[in-house]
């Protein structure tokens, strides 16, 4: 592959997740950056180089988000980038912070994502319609849930999927959530199909409890060189493979029942892994919940099961945590929160937890080695994708 | 380390609505005030001269032989100029839809709205464009009934002389009788 | 570039207007909830670095250089120096102002930083770089900006 490092995680941190934060933007940062720094042992100091992911400028409501993040995510007078790719930002970080160390720029990187909607009003939601065609989509009086209970539509209607079996991911994730100290409030719980299926219906056939909230957090995750990793953890994560892949705005144009580009992204980070057969080499993974059925639509994208055949492992219980091939373990987005650009790496950060046994109540039952973190984001269309492993 | 150990030391202040609306916490507010003159380009420009009169055009692309719609330029799949316009029809099938009670600032409506998916016939297999479905119930239950994916549909246009060259010179797709499976 | 069609007719569709259609509503934070609530009992407030000793004023809540939480929070007496200043003659909107307004850049001594307000009560004689000033507090006060009005000429301390 031509690059010089092996390149380890040896730290992670998570703000609590909030519907509205008083912190502002920087403080978030600082909290995760700190957090992250103190459980890796190393002092900022010893930060070469930051890394940033966060979503549109228009929900904090600061224009060059990244610029004025960066002194609270460690940045101050330090190289630093920020990348964005939507949702897909928060794994794409942890792609962005591996290039920084495996091409032997650096050895120690920190990466942080950081999101604060709560500022965007009436509602952040009102914010995400500039990523429809101005022309063509716009003057239709669109909103966000649309393109979301249109591809969800396709996806039930082409395999056949009732609604229920959709709500169990909204029940697994919710109860997985109780467990993540982090979770925002009033959003984990115990549920039942019927409460999930009989909640306000928004979109159909999206309904409340099949969505993800609106969340204020930051996650931050320390990333540094073989060299390192040896000097300070017994117990690196290694980064095994990376991918993504953006596909076409012309979503109108394509079958939205299968997301080709989450398995482009999944191709390239197994290829680069090593993995032939991610079924079985994959231990535990953390796919983009956004919405109940997208954690399904996910699955399959990375080849984790035949197209349509997610449903069936769900209700067998395979995803669960104690199932053979545990999803979500932390809660997802349904069960601990949204913060668009954290929330991917809220979930690199349960893989890395996961990977050294540190996961507390949310640990998953079987034996782990390697795991896999998703992500997803814009006009249903890029995908991200990290593996990773002891 | 697990998260738990660490949240301690930075727990985070969750605000509530009330703690702002009762001043407990300071805030201010800023709007910003731009506009944006968007231009529609060479394609969409054609594309709306076309919906004023009715008609609706795609473009080819001759090194994927797809006609596309929207129409554009340049084919994003070989990168290669699109070369010619083509007429489409104002029928098609329905790729999906859902049923819509929420307005674009997340404000509920009572009123429910049909947005779609729907392949226009005359362009290549599988290209939609996003409108709405109209002429198919009040009531979410009625819109069940009603509208299926695969549907056949056709456009109802608005009067030629209330035409803007506009997507909403298409007012909504109907159900089109007798179009066949 | 062979195939791409002229755009010769400009006019074949007008354009289209938009606005955004959000607007947005700031928490103060951690740091920032304190200070203006000094500024509602009428002290500028600045936060201390516990490592590397400065005083930020505005406060932040972590210090950007030793990337460590900020503690002792200290009052700052003015008089201000005027670091730097420019005069206005059109708002922000482009249309002419009444009166030509005075902006400046202002520094506190022992303090890291500095703050952007309005300078009145000031003839444009003894406007320059360097001038001492003091801030001139609103009657009532409700923990913006605004509960400094402007900043005006001080005399030196006795």
């Amino acid at each position: 592959m031509g690059y010089r490092n092996r390149v380890a995680i040896v730290g992670a941190g998570l703000t609590r997740f909030m519907r509205r934060a008083q912190e502002t933007g920087k403080e978030l940062c600082f909290e995760a950056a700190r957090m992250a720094l103190d459980a890796a042992g190393l002092r900022p100091r010893d930060v070469e180089a930051v890394v940033m992911a966060t979503a549109p400028d228009v929900f904090d409501g600061v224009h060059m988000k990244g610029e004025s993040l960066a002194d609270g995510a460690g940045g101050f007078r330090k190289p630093y980038m920020r990348s964005f790719v939507g949702g897909g930002s928060g794994v794409f970080a942890v792609i962005h912070g591996w290039y920084h160390v495996a091409s032997g720029h650096f050895d120690t990187v920190l990466v942080v994502a950081e999101e604060k909607m709560s500022s965007c009003l009436p509602h952040p939601q009102a914010a995400f319609n500039g990523i429809y065609d101005q022309f063509l989509e716009r003057p239709l009086g669109v909103n966000l849930l649309w393109i979301f209970a249109l591809e969800m539509n396709r996806y039930m209607q082409v395999h056949g999927i009732p609604l229920e079996t959709i709500a169990l991911v909204s029940v697994k994730n919710k109860k997985n959530g109780l467990d993540h100290p982090c979770a925002q409030e009033g959003i984990p719980g115990h549920y039942t199909v019927e409460e999930i299926v009989g909640s306000e219906v928004m979109v159909w056939p999206v309904t409340r409890l099949m969505v993800s909230p609106v969340t204020d957090a930051a996650a931050a995750v320390v990333m540094v060189s073989e060299q390192v990793a040896k000097r300070i953890t017994d117990k690196p994560v290694w980064v095994k493979g990376v991918g993504w892949h953006l596909d076409s705005s012309y979503w109108t144009n394509r079958d939205l029942y299968y997301p080709k580009y989450v398995e482009y992204a999944a191709r390239m980070a197994y290829d680069m892994a090593g993995i032939t057969n991610p079924r079985r080499e994959i231990d535990v993974v953390e796919a983009y919940d956004p919405f109940a059925y997208k954690e399904l639509h996910h699955m399959e994208g990375l080849l984790l099961c035949d197209k349509g055949e997610a449903p069936r492992l769900l209700e067998k219980g395979i995803t669960a945590r104690d199932g053979e091939l545990p999803v979500c373990p932390s809660g997802g987005l349904l069960g601990v929160g949204n913060p668009i650009a954290a929330a991917g790496l809220m979930k690199v950060a349960e893989i890395f937890w996961q990977l050294r046994g540190e996961a507390g109540a949310r640990q998953v039952s079987r034996p782990v080695r390697t795991g896999l973190a998703q992500a997803w984001g814009d006009l249903m269309q890029v995908g991200t994708v990290v593996v990773l492993g002891v | 380390m697990n998260v738990s150990v660490h949240i301690r030391d930075y727990p985070g202040i969750p605000l509530k609505d009330r703690d702002i609306a009762e001043g407990r916490v300071l805030t201010t507010e800023w709007r910003v005030k731009a506009r944006y003159a968007w231009d529609t380009g060479a394609a969409l420009g054609r594309f709306f001269r076309g919906l004023k009169e009715g008609k609706i055009y795609g473009r080819w692309c001759p090194g994927c032989d797809r006609i596309v719609v929207p129409p554009r330029m340049f084919c994003e799949w070989c990168f290669r100029p699109t070369v010619r316009w083509v007429e489409v029809g104002d029928t098609g099938r329905v790729n999906t839809f859902s049923v819509s009670y929420v307005n674009w600032d997340a404000s509920r409506s009572t009123v429910p709205r049909v947005p779609a998916v729907i392949e226009l016939d005359g362009a290549s297999p599988g290209m939609g464009i996003m409108h709405l479905l109209g002429e198919v119930g009040d009531t979410l239950e009625e819109i069940l009934r009603r509208v299926k994916v695969g549907m056949p549909v056709r456009a109802v246009w608005k009067p030629p002389a209330e035409r803007q060259g506009a997507i909403t010179d298409i007012l909504y797709f109907a159900p089109r009788p007798g179009g066949g499976e | 570039m062979a195939g791409l069609e002229k755009p010769s007719r400009w006019q074949d569709a007008p354009p289209l207007y938009g606005e955004q259609g959000v607007w947005h509503q700031y928490t103060c934070g951690i740091a920032g909830e304190k200070f203006f609530r000094g500024l509602m009992a009428g002290k500028l407030l600045a936060a201390t670095c516990p490592e590397c000793g400065r005083r930020y004023l505005p406060p932040q809540m972590y210090c950007a250089e030793c990337f460590t939480r900020t503690g002792d929070w200290v009052e700052v007496k003015p008089p201000g120096v005027v670091q730097s200043f420019t005069v206005l003659h059109r708002d922000l909107d482009d249309a002419p102002l009444a009166e030509p307004q005075v902006v400046a850049f202002i520094s506190f001594p022992g303090t890291c930083g500095g703050i952007f307000h309005l300078l009145g009560e000031v003839r444009r004689e003894e406007l320059c770089i360097g001038l001492l000033v003091e801030p001139v507090f609103a009657e009532e006060r409700t923990g913006r900006w605004q509960d400094i009005r402007y900043f005006r000429p001080a005399h030196p301390p006795r």
